[in-house]
């Protein structure tokens, strides 16, 4: 008896799977943990939608991403910081560049007898992260927010730990609004940090920054708004201080008026006094050259559906949507695909 | 390595021949020694192919910077120049910090388990200790997070830098400025992770000194105190080494817990109130978004250095208790 049952539910486990595997197409990706919840949250979707699309996501970090899109062990690719041209160049293939959604970063801190928001100017971000400035009460600080009774005490930077796209969109405005930071430090999903301590994630600088008092760190809009954090406002290259929102995230996207047809381009510091300065694209890495047809439908199909109704679960998850023009100029950038 | 091999010995065959093979067959010698010698082997196997994956994956990294890679203490993966100093340095200081804190405590630990406690609470004790040697390095990482840093920001850390901060010479090691966060945090934070491995290995250890060995020293005399100290632990002593020798390796090579307490800031300070990076702290933080190929080798470079590291430690220990043995206690 227990013979017989156990070759049934052999036989049942073996055609179920055998059953699952006709007609359905299995689609690897891997990359950037950033956009992770609502990449799964599209899968998801899209396989209920088209039960013979299953698409693999494994959320192995950006620079893991590119390594297997490389090595051809993933059908597509996913990055926080664009590919750069001597990796585009060493590839063999020939690579697209699909922004999916927008992320944005904003500084938080720890200040004693401060429990609103504070105003961060361009010079004081870059100083108190090059460590040129090392009190809260530095004029550079104080001189933003009158009326706020700033302690005499040191700041202790906090920073990431670990390689991650958050960084790379933090020292990438950096680099844009000081040459000082830009020459010596330069901007990455790890650079060498002139000062402070390394948290690891979002939750390990958030952790550093609110057990350590007199401290400043940054971390991602939606772990932010997730937690309930408090955080500063960021003064925008029109001089305007804006408190980071998803609207404002849209507005730095199109803002970037000379969107290349790579799409391989940095919004943070666009013009614009509704811009908030410190924002991303991220990235789907997909393979101009798919022999595979099914697989290359699957595909296009997706990036297709993910432009339009997917653009819909944005929000919910607490990601900016793409601009309009930006989406029209990667629906038709789906055609290169072949 | 080579002693796995030569200590299997071979009674002399009773009978030669086809047949003897046969019944040998039959009663397992021959396949027990098939079976044993191919594991023995691929565990040579294993370890020789890890050395050269990391030998040939770091060959940008070694071409480039060739031994300065030891002694820079530069990590600036945006402008490719690499060195380990930092990191080599932070891994053998909090290794250090835990072994002194975790040695004392642990012998004693044991002594009293295995000398001097009731072998019902010696036996009770034990099993909590087998258990927290099986919990996850991350619980030990959160509760570095949220008790050992607050203690050692508001609480020991000043009191270090008041008291023996004010020391000459010793007083560099406990100079502030004090986060919470650094190598001393994470050598605490490693000591508790390495003590029940030195007490239950030590006590197993402790309890296999015959008893004979005790009624002598005791018979001439000597007190309870005594035969432990002059007789039971000397006789223990390869035991108890290779119980902290194996402590220090979980040390050095803990990713998880000591990322989380150590400040993650990769620069080489004397006092051991700032904030440090280990190797296989930056292994694990770094190596997911490294995209540079220099990079990425670098990174593997550091695990070579660390495998390296492990190695010299494990030989040096070897020739300590080889040495200590010779200074007299249980005749070898």
């Amino acid at each position: 008896m227990k013979k017989t049952s156990l070759v049934v539910s052999i036989l049942l486990i073996l055609a179920i799977t055998a059953a699952a595997q006709a007609g359905t197409i299995l689609l690897n990706a891997a990359g950037a943990t950033f956009p992770y919840p609502i990449y799964s949250k599209w899968f998801d979707v899209y396989h209920q939608k088209d039960p013979n699309i299953q698409i693999n996501y494994q959320s192995i970090g950006s620079g893991g991403g590119i390594r297997q899109l490389l090595a051809g062990t993933v059908d597509f690719g996913a990055s926080d910081g664009p590919m750069s041209d001597d990796q585009l160049k060493e590839a063999k293939i020939k690579i697209l560049h699909f922004p999916t959604v927008l992320g944005a970063v904003i500084p938080i801190y720890n200040v004693s007898g401060v429990s609103g928001e504070l105003n961060f100017t361009q010079k004081a971000l870059a100083g108190i992260y090059l460590g040129t400035i090392t009190k809260w009460n530095d004029p550079e600080i104080a001189g933003a927010n009158s009326g706020v009774n700033l302690p005499a005490t040191d700041i202790v930077v906090v920073h990431r730990a670990d390689g991650s796209g958050t960084s790379y969109i933090w020292t990438d405005f950096l680099s844009k609004i000081s040459d000082d930071w830009k020459n010596k430090v330069g901007k990455g999903t790890s650079v060498q940090w002139p000062v402070g301590l390394g948290g690891k994630g979002n939750e390990g600088v958030a952790g550093l920054v609110k057990q350590t008092p007199s401290s400043i760190g940054y971390v991602e809009l939606i772990y932010a708004v997730q937690n309930n954090i408090t955080f500063g406002k960021v003064q925008n290259a029109s001089g305007k201080f804006l408190k980071a929102d998803l609207a404002g995230v849209t507005a730095a996207a199109a803002a970037a008026k000379d969107m290349p047809d790579d799409f391989r381009v940095s919004i943070t510091n666009e013009p614009g006094p509704t811009v908030y300065p410190i924002s991303s694209f991220t990235w789907l890495l997909i393979p101009a050259q798919i022999s595979d047809a099914a697989k290359r439908d699957a595909i296009k199909g997706f990036l297709k559906w993910m432009l339009t109704e997917g653009q819909g679960y944005n929000e919910g998850l607490a990601y900016a949507r793409l601009p309009k023009p930006v989406i029209e100029k990667e629906l038709k950038a789906i055609s290169l695909i072949q | 390595m080579t002693s796995t091999v030569t200590t299997i010995q071979h009674a002399a065959p009773p009978y030669s021949g086809p047949r003897a093979f046969v019944r040998r067959l039959r009663h397992g010698d021959e396949i027990a020694h098939l079976i044993t010698l191919t594991f023995a082997a691929a565990i040579l196997l294993i370890t020789s192919m890890l050395v050269w994956e990391l030998w040939v994956n770091s060959h940008l990294s070694r071409a480039k910077f060739g031994w300065n890679f030891f002694w820079t203490q530069t990590w600036d993966p945006i402008f490719d120049n690499f060195g380990a100093a930092p990191f080599i340095y932070g891994t053998l200081v909090t290794s250090i910090v835990a072994l002194v804190i975790a040695v004392p405590l642990g012998l004693a630990s044991a002594i009293f388990l295995s000398e001097l406690a009731p072998r019902k609470i010696s036996d009770a004790v034990s099993f909590l200790i087998d258990l927290l040697a099986a919990v996850p390095s991350v619980i030990y990482g959160l509760l570095g997070i949220f008790v050992v840093v607050p203690l050692m920001r508001s609480w020991l850390g000043p009191f270090l830098i008041n008291t023996l901060g004010k020391v000459p010479v010793l007083g560099k090691l406990f100079a502030g400025p004090n986060y919470g966060v650094g190598f001393f945090t994470a050598g605490i934070v490693l000591a508790i992770m390495v003590v029940p491995f030195i007490i239950s290995v030590s006590r197993e250890v402790l309890l296999t000194v015959p008893r004979e060995q005790r009624e002598a020293a005791l018979a001439l005399g000597a007190t309870r105190w005594e035969s432990t100290s002059k007789v039971v632990v000397p006789w223990a002593r390869t035991g108890i080494m290779g119980s902290i020798f194996l402590a220090l390796a979980r040390a050095l090579g803990e990713t998880m817990a000591v990322t989380m307490v150590i400040g993650n800031d990769p620069k080489i300070s004397a006092s051991l109130l700032h904030p440090g990076y280990t190797i296989a702290a930056v292994i694990a933080n770094e190596f997911t978004e490294a995209t540079g190929d220099l990079y990425l080798s670098a990174l593997i470079e550091l695990g070579l250095v660390l495998f390296l590291m492990t190695f010299i430690l494990n030989g040096l220990a070897r020739i300590l208790i080889v040495a200590t043995e010779r200074g007299g206690g249980r005749p070898a």
